[in-house]
């Protein structure tokens, strides 16, 4: 009954956190996985969030056994 | 169809040839090949940049590559394509992007070689971190708008 948080980019850094297991019974959303993650750390509004490798909005639901990503906007190509 | 992640430095213009010479159905079939290669620069944002480190969340990029490349075959009548991409440490002049569509006529290869290049650059989770000529680090915050 976990869910995955994990951190990219310059987020990682600036939270010094790659990522975290929460129990996911205390999660319901992107935003109660932000907040027990990052212990209540404001959420910059560029944030990007994936869910299990797809993005979403910070509405969105988790679920057990969910992988929750956070990112700054993507730099590639 | 070839997608692939490299972390070590890549020849476009090699892998291209190379690719290219092993798809024999794509002899005699294609009139039209759109390539991008996109190359480190050693200036950004009025800074020298003497290296970048290019950050991803590896299943994430894959699935995003392989997803836009399949919207790309949806859309356009393509033969093939290839799409190479780097992460880890890079310096000016190294290829960061390759993309190539083979296609029977032009507007459509130009179509999807930008569609692909465009969708990678705003969804697929990569970001640079360049090192400036002073030592001092910085991440990139944007990409460089298409127009």
């Amino acid at each position: 009954m976990t869910i995955t948080v994990k951190f990219f980019s310059s987020l990682r850094e600036s939270l010094d956190m790659s990522s975290q297991t929460l129990n996911a019974q205390n999660v319901a959303t992107v935003i109660d996985a932000w907040n027990q993650a990052t212990n209540g750390a404001k959420m910059p509004d560029n944030v990007l969030v994936a869910i299990n490798m797809d993005y979403v909005g910070r509405g969105h639901q988790v679920k057990d056994g969910d992988e929750v990503a956070f990112f700054p906007p993507v730099t590639g190509g | 169809m070839k997608i692939e992640i490299r972390e070590q430095p890549f020849n476009a213009w090699q892998e291209l040839h190379g690719y290219q010479e092993t798809c024999n159905e794509l002899r005699g079939k294609y009139g039209a090949t759109a390539v991008f290669a996109g190359t480190m620069r050693d200036t950004n944002a009025s800074a020298a940049v003497k290296a970048m480190f290019l950050e991803h969340y590896p299943e994430m990029t894959s699935r995003y590559l392989d997803k836009i490349a399949h919207q790309a075959l949806q859309q356009w009548t393509i033969q093939d394509a290839l799409v190479l991409h780097r992460v880890g440490d890079i310096h000016p002049e190294d290829t960061i992007v390759l993309i190539a569509v083979w296609c029977e006529h032009r507007d459509e290869a130009f179509q999807a070689c930008r569609f692909i290049l465009e969708e990678l650059k705003h969804r697929a989770p990569f970001w640079k971190k360049e090192t400036l000529s002073d030592n001092t680090t910085r991440w990139v915050s944007s990409n460089t708008p298409a127009k």
